[in-house]
């Protein structure tokens, strides 16, 4: 906490009472309205004001993960949705951040690739759904595409935007000290990129999931996505529910995982102004 | 005395992208440095300074004439020249260690042996125990020490310093001048110092060369008759004020007319 900010708290409150971190702060504020809200939801089911079938409710959405975690049931469908999502965000990351190098290194090659990244970037890549199914099938394989498709966009714009914001006078002093050209890229170049490169990680993988969600969704045979259409078709609304919550879970999880690793990479950048 | 580097009629063109035109930078510089001579260029700013320690570095081709250091013809940077930069040029993302072992990254030290020479030149510098600090933990002074240890460590034969104590309060300049000539004096190093502060130039060097107004040219070379080792008391000798009257004349005679353009 800086200095500043805890004499704006102080002046705001004047009466010294116990002081919380602002993290403390943060955290207690967002679990209580998740609170309120989860039992205003609650509330509103059990007094009858709403039908359980178009809102669900959270003491039965809770019902149902027990039964699908205790009888294991879910555990094919979280595999398959997980396995989509890691090789097609996997091979996302493999392919985007050479690519987004290289476009950023080599001005032919940015003239070459640029307008079909900026085309490919203007669509929403689940557009090309029904094609990638056509030609990989209805099972992962299609899913892999689409979430590649999905994902390696971002990470390469992202890298590419990290390159062109190198700064001369660091490469400057590579070449004084007889860098090669792979040494400049990796040492120089690379490490500058780092908060463009987890910015397009980061958002990357938000369109990778959005890829699993809507991929399934469109025509699968297992999977996450595939058990909210069928829960749907059956009007089984607190199923429904649970998958889509398992979907947010996995979208905090792997947001939290690269902030935990962008921090690591980042050990170098003064601490205080951000955070 | 052997000859360690020799600038022979160096002349340098910028292209101008405003006008289209061309900028010259440098006309016709010829110098020569010896064996474990510390040699100083003072000029007024802009006179092409860092141009010229470029050119001598190998990162910008002169446009005429030729640098020759220990009598071959330098094309491109070399190992044989190492650079102490201006402010802020240390990696960020580095470590003291990692900043100090770079240079010998490039050339293919084996990491074990890379950290072992920083090492010592880190406490040569005075740095040890701040390894792994990363720069925006350092002072100013500090940052240029590793900056000095980055370009010792690579052994060079010629050491080429591009005003780096510009940045420092006076106090810190100070020690770090004095630092640098305990350090030279202990490695027997070339150098070539640029600086655009009289009294630093006077106290470091056994010669100031004295560059004109751009096109950046030799005006005059004055030997620094002071005697070694040298502490900051010196600065304080009639004789030194004198080759301080001296310098300054002959740079005032460069920076009037610009002033009377300006003007
Ligand atoms: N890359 C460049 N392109 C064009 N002009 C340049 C470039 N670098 C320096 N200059 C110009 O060349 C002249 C000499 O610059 P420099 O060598 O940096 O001078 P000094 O170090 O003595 O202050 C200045 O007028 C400067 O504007
Ligand atoms: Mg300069």
């Amino acid at each position: 906490m800086s200095a500043p900010m805890s004499m704006g708290l102080s002046k705001a409150r004047p009466m010294p009472s116990v002081r919380l971190s602002e993290r403390a702060q943060r955290q207690l504020v967002g679990a209580g309205t998740v609170v309120a809200l989860l039992l205003l939801w609650e509330g509103v089911v059990a007094s009858g004001l709403v039908d359980p079938l178009y809102i669900s409710s959270p003491s039965r959405i809770l019902r149902v993960a027990i039964d699908q975690f205790g009888s294991g049931a879910i555990w094919p469908d979280i595999r398959v949705s997980s396995i989509e999502f890691l090789v097609g965000y996997v091979a996302a990351i493999l392919v985007g951040i050479p690519l987004g190098l290289m476009i950023g290194w080599s001005r032919r090659l940015n003239y070459l690739l640029g307008p079909f990244i900026d085309i490919l970037n203007a669509v929403p890549r689940v557009t090309f759904l029904p094609l990638l199914i056509l030609w990989f099938g209805i099972g992962m394989n299609s899913k892999f595409a689409v979430v590649f498709m999905g994902a390696v966009i971002p990470i390469v714009i992202a890298t590419h935007a990290g390159v062109r914001a190198n700064e001369a006078r660091f490469i400057r002093v590579a070449r004084s000290f007889s860098a090669s050209e792979w040494k400049i890229m990796t040492a120089i170049i690379l490490p500058g990129t780092v908060p463009f490169l987890f910015a397009g990680l980061k958002y990357g993988a938000g369109r990778a999931l959005l890829g699993v969600v809507v991929g399934e969704i469109y025509a699968s045979t297992a999977g996450v996505g595939h058990m909210i259409v069928e829960a749907g078709n059956l009007f089984d609304t607190d199923t429904v529910f649970f998958g889509v919550l398992l979907f947010m879970a996995a979208g905090v999880a792997v947001t939290t995982i690269l902030n935990r690793i962008e921090r690591h990479f980042d050990a170098w950048r003064p601490r205080g102004l951000a955070q | 005395m052997t000859i360690k580097l020799e600038a022979h009629r160096i002349g340098l063109e910028y292209g101008d992208p405003e006008s289209d035109g061309r900028l010259v930078a440098l006309n016709d510089v010829s110098l020569s440095i010896h064996e474990n001579e510390f040699v100083s260029i003072v000029g007024p700013s802009g006179c092409g300074k860092t141009t010229f320690l470029s050119i001598v570095d190998g990162l910008i081709r002169a446009t005429a004439g030729q640098i020759l250091l220990g009598g071959t013809p330098v094309s491109e940077p070399g190992p044989d020249r190492a650079v102490v930069f201006q402010d802020s040029s240390l990696l960020p993302w580095r470590t003291v260690l990692g900043n100090v072992v770079f240079g010998l990254e490039c050339i293919g030290v084996r990491p074990s042996e890379a950290r072992e020479r920083a090492a010592h030149y880190i406490e040569m510098v005075g740095l040890r125990g701040f390894e792994n600090r990363y720069s925006y933990q350092l002072s100013g002074g500090m940052q240029q020490r590793v900056n000095l240890a980055r370009a010792l460590v690579m052994d060079p034969q010629i050491l080429l310093m591009d005003e780096p104590f510009a940045a420092l309060d006076a106090q810190t300049r100070e020690l770090m001048q004095e630092e640098l000539l305990n350090i030279w004096q202990a490695s027997g190093k070339t150098v070539l110092f640029i600086t655009h502060q009289i009294d630093e130039a006077i106290f470091l060097s056994d010669r100031v060369i004295v560059f004109s107004a751009r096109p950046g040219r030799v005006k005059e070379s004055v030997d620094i008759e002071l005697d070694r080792p040298r502490s900051l008391k010196l600065k304080r000798d009639p004789r030194f004020h004198a080759y301080e009257d001296r310098i300054w004349s002959l740079i005032q005679e460069e920076e009037k007319p610009r002033a009377k353009a300006a003007g």
